[in-house]
C-alpha cells in the first residue's frame, strides 16, 4: 500500500518537471543565432559582377589570391549595417583588405549608402539572387567572414561589428595569415 | 484638427521593412511548369527550416529570404537535381538544424525510438488490468 501512495506522486512531479522546462523556455527564450556550417571549408566557387562603377567585383578567386581577406556581407536597406562603417574603416586602417558583398542592392541605394555613412570597402559585389550568402551558410546581414589567403573560410561574425568585436576580428586575420 | 492630423499621420506613415527594394526572386512564388518537379520542390520546401523566422518551413514564411530559398530550390529542382542533393547542400550550409527531416543515425535514435519506448511502457503499465480481464 506504501510502495502505492509513492507511485501516485509521478504524475506531479512529471507535470511540475514539463512547468519547468516551459517556464525556462518561456523566461530565457534561445537566441538561435545560426552559425555557418562553412567554417574550416574552401570558399564555394562564385563571381559577383561590381556592385558599383569604378569599382571591383568579387570573385572566390580573388579570395584565394594569397592574402586573408574580410568579406562584409551588407546591404543599403539593412539598418543594423548603417552602424558598422566606422568600424570597417578602423579593421581596413589597421591593414585588412575590407570586400563586401552587397545583398539585394540597387546601385543608386548603394551609393547613397557609402555616402552618407561612410566607405571601407575595396571592392564591392553584387549578390541580387542572395546565392552567395546563401552558398557561405550566412543567414543575415550584416555578417562578416574572415578568408584565409587559401580561401578557407576562417570565422565568421554574426550581427554589426561593434568596438568590443574588433580585438576577435583582428586575432581570427591574424591567425588566417 | 489635432485628430485629423493624427489619422493623417498614420495613414502616410510607412512601417520600417527589413527587406530590400528588389522584387521578389524569380521563382519564389512561381509554380514550376511541369507539376511533377513542382510537387517534389514544394515537398522539399515543406521540410527547409526558414533562416529568419526561425519555427516555419520556407513554404510557409514570407521572409524575403525564404522566397530567395524556394527560388533556389526550384532553379535547382529545373536543371535536374535531386531534393536529397539540395537538402544535402542546405545542411552543409546551415547545419542539421536547417531541415525538418532528421537522418536517422546514432545522434538522432533517441527521437525515433522514444515512440516505441513509450508504447512499450505504455503496455507494461497496463499488463497487470489485461491479465485481470483474461481471469
Amino acid at each position: 500500500m506504501r510502495k502505492l501512495r509513492l507511485v501516485l506522486w509521478i504524475p506531479l512531479i512529471a507535470f511540475l518537471a514539463f512547468m519547468a522546462a516551459f517556464a525556462i523556455g518561456l523566461y530565457w527564450p534561445d537566441n538561435h543565432q545560426i552559425q555557418s556550417a562553412m567554417i574550416g571549408r574552401n570558399v564555394p566557387e562564385f563571381s559577383l559582377a561590381p556592385a558599383l562603377d569604378g569599382r571591383p567585383g568579387l570573385s572566390s578567386q580573388d579570395l584565394r589570391a594569397g592574402q586573408p581577406h574580410l568579406v562584409n556581407i551588407f546591404a543599403s536597406w539593412c539598418i543594423p549595417c548603417r552602424t558598422e562603417a566606422v568600424q570597417l574603416a578602423e579593421l581596413s586602417r589597421r591593414g585588412i583588405p575590407v570586400d563586401g558583398v552587397a545583398v539585394r542592392d540597387r546601385p543608386e541605394d548603394l551609393a547613397a549608402f557609402l555616402g552618407q555613412y561612410g566607405d571601407p570597402f575595396r571592392a564591392i559585389g553584387a549578390d541580387n539572387d542572395r546565392h552567395v550568402q546563401l552558398s557561405l551558410g550566412s543567414a543575415g546581414v550584416p555578417e562578416t567572414f574572415i578568408i584565409d589567403g587559401h580561401g578557407v573560410i576562417r570565422h565568421q561574425h554574426i550581427g554589426a561589428i561593434m568596438d568590443s568585436d574588433i580585438p576577435a576580428i583582428v586575432a581570427a586575420y591574424e591567425a588566417a595569415r | 484638427m489635432k485628430r485629423a492630423f493624427l489619422a493623417l499621420a498614420i495613414l502616410i506613415a510607412t512601417p520600417a521593412f527589413a527587406d530590400s527594394l528588389l522584387p521578389p526572386a524569380r521563382l519564389a512564388n512561381v509554380q514550376l511548369p511541369d507539376p511533377r518537379q513542382e510537387r517534389a520542390a514544394k515537398a522539399l520546401m515543406e521540410t527547409i527550416r526558414c533562416v529568419v523566422c526561425q519555427g516555419q518551413s520556407i513554404a510557409d514564411s514570407d521572409a524575403e529570404m525564404a522566397g530567395d530559398m524556394r527560388s533556389m530550390i526550384r532553379e535547382r529542382i529545373q536543371a535536374g537535381e535531386t531534393p536529397d542533393q539540395i537538402r544535402a547542400w542546405m545542411i552543409s550550409r546551415y547545419g542539421e538544424w536547417v531541415s525538418y527531416d532528421p537522418p536517422l543515425e546514432p545522434k538522432t535514435w533517441p527521437l525515433w525510438g522514444l515512440p516505441v519506448i513509450l508504447l512499450l511502457a505504455g503496455l507494461w503499465l497496463v499488463r497487470g488490468r489485461i491479465r485481470v480481464r483474461r481471469n
